[in-house]
């Protein structure tokens, strides 16, 4: 589904993805662990095809498309959805209003009629309570004056809603105590499913432990440096990220 | 074949443009031959402009009073905008009401028009009228308004012309006009008084809730209000009042300079709600050949528990000068102005509004925003006055700047004046831009840049909008959306 080969990408003319490559198949869960500025969030905007993300070489493909050739929004309406580390606030825009335009837009752009006001309501309905979030969230302005936990609770209802063939969560858990990642977690395991696949972007092995993986990479310095099942996070949570670091660097003196 | 298409077409319109002089022989323009007065402004000027109208005595008098005051005035430089000296002997200030040239079908009109409007939502009626195409009998503007005029009455509902007015109701038109915009009041406000072509009347009696929203009438009635526009609205005691005036279709204008002039007055429990949308023709990307709209409003709260309430929706012209402002006499009385001005390319706008506080109790709110794009410049300028007597006054004030791009600007000039310690007055000021990440949120979200852009400016707008009639605020939306074209990129 998702096949990223020895891609190289440029943040405002610096170098942070060095040579990626990564292959996601329908319906499989891979983390993408490593430290910080290791260029996790890297990828995840990359893919996004958010602006000032220059792919310099390498390809990233999705069901067969190049997806350098799209526009954000175009590959959104490929199913591509980004639950965001820190969720924009829209002030003045209820959470209800741009969720439907962002379920007709993407209906339209399968040729879709747009869905009907109550059908809308009632689908809503139903998603919301699968992230534990009440009818009065729905009414308030996109974001605005959430709390972290329900910034992220409205992530994933957007996620819910627009029922992406490719997920990217990009730490989700950050900032999230036990309770409000629970809910999260159990709201990502419901919507996973044989023909949507997921990349979960973290740092800690934490969230792991319920969203379990089916493939664990460890980023450093622009690369998978090491792949794995999930044996590998408790690895990392147990010995940190420094003897990767090492192992790398032992590496590339050797060769 | 062909003929026998055109021939009633033509005959229509032979009936309606009779019809349409039928009209002006009713009125009061007897003499219509010579219909245009050569440029230039003088005492002699103002006579003829009033003997053409036909007006009374008073009227003369007001006029002449207005104009003399005119002379000794100097026009006002201190607003925030730049445009070259207007020549005010090059401006012809009477013209009579023209006749356009009626075309057959809305094949006939420039296309671009059509999908503007189109994209507005106007119905295919309306947009015939606006586009000035014959319209079916059924639906003909002298019917139309016959309907309102008998519905308004039964109700005891005045609403005419003003020049009308000044024939069927002179008590009236003699009691409140200039009670409110005194003539010297300013510059451009007695230059109006002095020149004024028409505008509406409207006086709802005691105890009387308008039937109607004094909106779609005036839509109808919005064709040649010509340049120097002249509206007076009173709310008798205990009534209440929504007028909408202006219009979300573009509004073209060989006239350069727009002074108008609106005074409402509420008396004892009354409301009046007073709504604007503005498209004047905002002059091309250089900002060439854009309407100047020097406009003066204010509402006066003369009696207790009396409301003024204005809102604005200033997308158009290419200089917007213009501060709807409330005088609160009455005690408990309470004034609102709700505004969103956009401003494009080269458009400049300074705009915003005067609370003067003078009853007990008196409490106003000002929501105000201000959305600049390409060039464009935007001034809020208000001032907030509590007098002496004014015990217990409170404001609240929000004035909120969005930015696009980094060529225009936003300023915010807000004047206090607290003469009583009770006052309470808070005032809130933000400026943001669209930034980058909302604008990747949204479209993460499977929105195109532009429904991004939109649905951002909207719920910028929001608590503005939500204060506009419904069908308004609709075409409001879409308004702002095709005003911002090409603002992002």
């Amino acid at each position: 589904m998702l096949k990223v080969q020895d891609l190289h990408v440029s943040v405002f003319g610096t170098p942070i993805l060095k040579g990626l490559s990564l292959e996601v198949n329908p319906g499989e869960v891979h983390a993408i662990m490593g430290p910080n500025g290791s260029g996790k969030s890297t990828l995840s905007n990359v893919i996004a095809g958010r602006d000032g993300y220059e792919v310099t070489s390498g390809s990233i493909e999705y069901i067969g498309k190049d997806l350098t050739e799209l526009e954000a929004d175009e590959r959104a309406c490929e199913g591509i959805f980004l639950a965001f580390q820190y969720p924009v606030e829209i002030p003045g825009v209820s959470n209800m209003a741009m969720l439907k335009a962002a379920v007709n837009s993407m209906r339209k752009y399968r040729g879709e009629d747009e869905m009907s006001a109550a059908e809308f309501l009632q689908l809503i309905k139903k998603k919301a309570e699968l992230v534990q979030m009440k009818q009065e969230f729905l009414k308030r302005s996109v974001n605005e004056g959430f709390s972290g936990g329900e910034k992220k609770r409205n992530e994933i209802l957007q996620m819910a809603m627009l029922e992406p063939t490719l997920a990217l969560l990009d730490e989700t858990d950050s900032g999230l105590d036990i309770d409000a990642l629970k809910v999260v977690a159990d709201g990502v395991n419901a919507l996973r499913s044989p023909e949507r696949s997921m990349v979960v972007v973290t740092h800690y092995q934490r969230l792991l432990d319920y969203i379990v993986p089916d493939h664990v990479h460890v980023l450093a310095n622009g690369q998978i440096v090491k792949s794995g099942d999930k044996s590998l996070a408790l690895e990392l949570e147990e010995r940190g990220y420094g003897w990767i670091e090492d192992e790398v660097s032992g590496l590339q003196e050797a060769s | 074949m062909n003929e026998v298409v055109e021939n009633p077409a033509q005959e229509q319109n032979r009936e309606l443009s009779e019809l349409v002089k039928r009209e002006y022989k009713e009125g009061f323009f007897t003499d219509i031959e010579s219909d245009t007065l050569a440029p230039g402004l003088s005492e002699d000027v103002v006579r003829i402009i009033s003997a053409k109208k036909n007006e009374p005595e008073f009227m003369l008098e007001y006029r002449l009073k207005a104009f003399r005051k005119w002379q000794k005035m100097k026009e006002p430089e201190w607003a925030h905008i730049d445009y070259p000296k207007i020549d005010f002997q090059d401006i012809s200030y009477y013209s009579a009401p023209k006749v356009q040239p009626q075309l057959e079908s809305l094949d006939e009109v420039d296309p671009k028009l059509l999908e503007t409007y189109e994209r507005l939502g106007i119905p295919l009626e309306e947009q015939k009228m606006l586009a000035n195409v014959a319209v079916d009998a059924v639906f003909d503007s002298v019917s139309v308004r016959t309907t309102f005029r008998e519905t308004l009455s039964e109700a005891g509902v005045i609403f005419m012309p003003i020049s009308e007015a000044v024939h069927e109701h002179p008590e009236l038109v003699k009691k409140y006009l200039s009670s409110v915009v005194p003539v010297q009041d300013n510059y451009y406000a007695a230059l109006n008084s002095a020149v004024f072509s028409d505008g509406s009347f409207v006086y709802i009696p005691k105890g009387v809730r308008c039937p109607m929203e004094l909106s779609t009438y005036f839509r109808i009635n919005e064709m040649n209000t010509g340049q120097f526009e002249r509206t007076l609205i009173i709310a008798d005691e205990g009534s209440y009042v929504s007028y909408l005036e202006g219009c979300t279709a573009p509004q073209r204008d060989e006239n350069q300079l727009h002074a108008a002039v609106v005074e409402l007055v509420a008396h004892k429990d009354a409301e009046i709600k007073y709504s604007t949308v503005q498209n004047w023709y905002p002059g091309d990307e250089n900002g060439k050949g854009g309407i100047y709209n020097f406009v003066t409003k204010r509402g006066i709260c003369k009696g207790d528990n009396s409301k003024i309430s204005w809102t604005q929706v200033e997308t158009g012209s290419a200089i917007t000068w213009k501060y709807p402002s409330v005088v609160l006499q009455g005690d408990h009385s309470v004034g609102e102005f709700y505004s969103v001005a956009l401003t494009h390319n080269k458009q400049q706008a300074d705009t915003g509004t005067k609370m003067i506080h003078m009853g007990k109790n008196t409490s106003s709110t000002i929501i105000s925003k201000g959305i600049s794009a390409g060039h464009g410049q935007n001034a809020y300028r208000g001032l907030v006055k509590v007098l002496k007597g004014a015990d217990n006054a409170r404001n609240f004030s929000q004035c909120d700047s969005l930015l696009m791009g980094d060529r225009c600007g936003a300023h915010t000039f807000p004047y206090v004046e607290v003469q009583n310690p009770s006052a309470n007055l808070e005032h809130e000021a933000t400026t943001s831009k669209i930034s980058e990440d909302q604008l990747f949120y949204l479209m993460q979200r499977g929105l195109s840049e532009e429904a991004a852009v939109s649905m951002i400016v909207n719920g910028f707008c929001k608590e503005v909008f939500r204060e506009l009639p419904m069908e308004f605020a609709v075409e409001a939306q879409k308004l702002l959306d095709i005003s911002l074209e090409g603002a992002v990129g």
